[in-house]
C-alpha cells in the first residue's frame, strides 16, 4: 500500500466542485483529510493523506491536476535544522500527526517528514527556531 | 564518620582523580551497579557519579563589563542589541537577564507572541563569537561626563563577563496539564485544552539534585559543569526549599531545592547555552548544568542510584489552578511513567511532552565523567551546606 501526504490548492472556480471524492470513486484511493480551509478569496486549501496502489495514486493525482487543482507535496516544505534542535520535545506537544515524535528510550526527537502536513505549528513552537518552512527549491539548496 | 562502612574524603577522591585512578560513572550507570552489588560494594568501587540537565532556566544572566570610553561614562542605561540590561551598579557594569526582551518586541499584543529575541539570544550570540551592538546612556557627572556611547563588541572585547544565575537546576518540577477548553501558552510549553497533553521538565534520574536529595555534597564552592565550562555553586538559589514532602528515598515530591550558580561566560559554548523563544510566554535560556556527586559513603551510593521509577512529581493544572495560585495535584506520577509517553489522569490517557533534553543531559554527564577521569576536573569541596 502506497501512502503520501499532499497539499491541494483549489482555485475559486474549482473550490465549489466535488473533486476529492472521485479519488475514491474512480481510483479506489483512500483519503484522510488532515487539514482544510477556504480563504476569503474563496480559494480552497486541503491537506490530504492518500492511500492506495502506486499506480492508482499516480492516476488520482493526474485527475486532480486535470481538474485544475494545484498539487504540491507536503514533505518537502518543513525542514529541521539539526544543528539548532536540542531534542527538548516541545514540538511534540503541537504536532498533529506525530511527524515529530520522541523515540524511546533514548528520548531523541525524530522528524518523520512523510507524516508532516505542513501545518507550521512546530515553527512557532520550537524554542530554538529549528523548524522552518522552505520551498522545495530551497530545501534542495540546503541539502547540497 | 563511623556510621558508614565506606568513608572517603574529598581530598582522597581528588588524589585519585589526579592520579587517573578515580572510578567515575554517570547517574544512569550507577543504578545498575548499586542494584547488582548493593550500596556498600558500589561505594567502595565508585568514587564519583556525574549528573546532567539541559532545560530552560529563566533565572539566568550575566554581569557584563563593557570597558571604559573616552571621555569616561557612568552608564545608567545599557542595551545589547536593543535588549535592556540593568545598569544600577558601578560604571560600565550591567546585568543582562536571560528573559529580558528586545525593546521593540510586540510581546503578547498579538497573542500568542513569538518572542524572537531577548537577553538569552544576546548571551548565545556573545558565546558564539558574534558582534553585539552596545548602546548606553548616562546623565553625566563631573567624574563621568560622557552621556552616550555606542559601540560594537564581541565577548572577547569585554573585560569581564560573568554568568550569574540565581535559580538553576530545580530539584523536581511540576507536570503541567490544561483542564480548560482553550489552548494555553505557558512557560511549560503549549498546553492543549481538555488535558490533551502533559508537559514535564526534568532529566529525572540524571538530574543533579535528584541524585543528592538532601544536598549533602552540594554547597558553596561545589565545582560544576556550567555552559560547557567549569563553574561553581555560589549559594542556594532563589525559591530554594528543603522543608518539603519527600518520598521514602528522601527525594522531594514537589519542586524543592534550587542553586545559585556562576561561571566565566567567556569560556562557555553555544552548545550548552541556548536561547529559547517560548510561544506566548517569553524568552528563556536553556543551560547545560552538570554536578559531580562524590561517593563519600554508601549513603551517597544509594542516593545516586535513584531511577526514574523512584522519582515522582505532581500533575498541576496550568489552565486554571496555577495562574490563580491554587495548589492542587491531579495525581502523583513517576518519571518512568512520564518518559513512557503517556500517563493516566482521571481515567484519561494523556500523551506526555518533555521539555528537558535527555540527549543533552546524558552528554553532559558523559563529558563530566570524561573530564574527571582524565584529571581535568577536580571536585570542589563545599565550604557551606544549605
Amino acid at each position: 500500500m502506497y501512502s503520501k501526504i499532499l497539499i491541494l490548492h483549489f482555485p475559486p472556480a474549482v473550490a465549489q466542485k466535488a473533486v476529492v471524492c472521485y479519488l475514491t470513486k474512480k481510483y479506489d484511493l483512500l483519503f484522510n483529510i488532515l487539514g482544510a480551509k477556504v480563504s476569503n478569496s474563496k480559494d480552497g486549501y486541503m491537506v490530504l493523506e492518500i492511500c492506495g496502489t502506486r499506480d492508482n495514486y499516480k492516476k488520482g493525482v493526474r485527475y486532480l491536476k486535470n481538474q485544475g487543482v494545484r498539487v504540491s507535496s507536503a514533505e518537502q516544505e518543513i525542514w529541521r535544522d539539526t544543528s539548532k534542535c536540542t531534542h527538548c520535545g516541545a514540538c511534540t506537544a503541537v504536532c498533529p500527526t506525530q511527524a515529530l515524535y520522541v523515540k524511546r528510550p533514548e528520548m531523541e526527537v525524530i522528524y518523520d517528514k512523510d507524516k508532516c502536513t505542513v501545518c507550521e505549528l512546530c515553527i512557532v513552537t520550537c524554542p530554538t527556531r529549528a523548524m522552518g518552512l522552505y520551498s522545495s527549491k530551497n530545501t534542495e539548496d540546503m541539502l547540497q | 564518620m563511623g556510621e558508614f562502612k565506606v568513608n572517603k574524603t574529598y581530598a582522597e577522591i581528588n588524589e585519585k582523580i589526579k592520579s587517573g585512578k578515580a572510578v567515575v560513572v554517570t547517574a544512569e550507570e550507577i543504578i545498575g551497579i548499586v542494584k547488582e552489588n548493593g550500596p556498600v560494594e558500589a561505594a567502595a568501587q565508585v568514587d564519583v557519579v556525574t549528573t546532567g540537565t539541559f532545560a530552560p532556566m529563566c533565572s539566568s544572566g550575566a554581569f557584563l563589563n563593557i570597558g571604559q570610553s573616552t571621555p569616561s561614562v557612568r552608564t545608567t542605561k545599557t542595551w545589547f542589541n536593543d535588549v535592556p540590561a540593568y545598569s544600577g551598579v558601578a560604571a560600565v557594569d550591567s546585568f543582562l537577564g536571560a528573559t529580558e526582551v528586545s525593546i521593540n518586541d510586540p510581546l503578547n499584543k498579538i497573542h500568542p507572541g513569538e518572542f524572537n529575541y531577548g537577553g538569552a539570544h544576546v548571551l548565545q550570540d556573545l558565546v558564539s563569537g558574534k558582534k553585539v551592538e552596545v548602546r548606553a546612556e548616562s546623565y553625566g557627572t563631573d567624574c563621568y561626563p560622557n552621556r552616550k556611547i555606542e559601540k560594537t563588541m564581541t565577548l572577547a572585547d569585554m573585560p569581564q563577563a560573568i554568568m550569574c544565575n540565581p535559580r538553576n537546576g530545580y530539584q523536581n518540577y511540576n507536570c503541567a496539564i490544561n483542564r480548560t477548553d482553550k489552548t494555553k501558552y505557558t512557560y511549560m510549553g503549549t498546553l492543549k485544552p481538555n488535558m490533551a497533553n502533559a508537559n514535564y521538565c526534568s532529566a529525572g534520574q540524571l538530574s543533579p539534585l535528584f541524585n543528592d536529595p538532601y544536598l549533602k555534597t552540594i554547597g558553596i564552592g561545589t565545582r560544576i559543569f556550567l555552559g560547557g565550562t567549569q563553574g561553581y555553586v555560589s549559594w542556594s538559589g532563589t525559591q530554594h526549599k528543603s522543608d518539603v514532602q519527600r518520598g521514602l528515598n528522601g527525594v522531594p515530591l514537589t519542586p524543592a531545592g534550587t542553586l545559585f550558580v556562576m561561571g566565566n561566560l567567556k569560556e562557555m559554548s553555544p552548545e550548552w547555552l541556548v536561547a529559547q523563544s517560548i510561544r506566548g510566554y517569553g524568552v528563556s535560556l536553556s543551560m547545560g548544568l552538570g554536578i559531580p556527586i562524590p561517593i563519600l559513603n554508601e549513603e551517597m551510593a544509594k542516593f545516586t542510584a535513584v531511577a526514574d521509577e523512584d522519582l515522582f512529581t505532581q500533575v498541576v493544572d496550568y489552565g486554571h489552578d496555577y495562574p490563580q495560585a491554587i495548589s492542587k495535584s491531579y495525581g502523583q506520577i513517576s518519571y518512568a511513567e512520564l518518559k513512557s509517553g503517556t500517563i493516566m489522569i482521571q481515567g484519561q490517557e494523556i500523551p506526555t511532552v518533555p521539555l528537558s533534553s535527555m540527549i543533552k543531559a546524558r552528554k553532559i554527564a558523559m563529558l563530566l565523567k570524561e573530564s574527571i577521569k582524565n584529571g581535568s576536573f577536580l571536585l570542589g569541596e563545599p565550604q557551606h551546606i544549605f
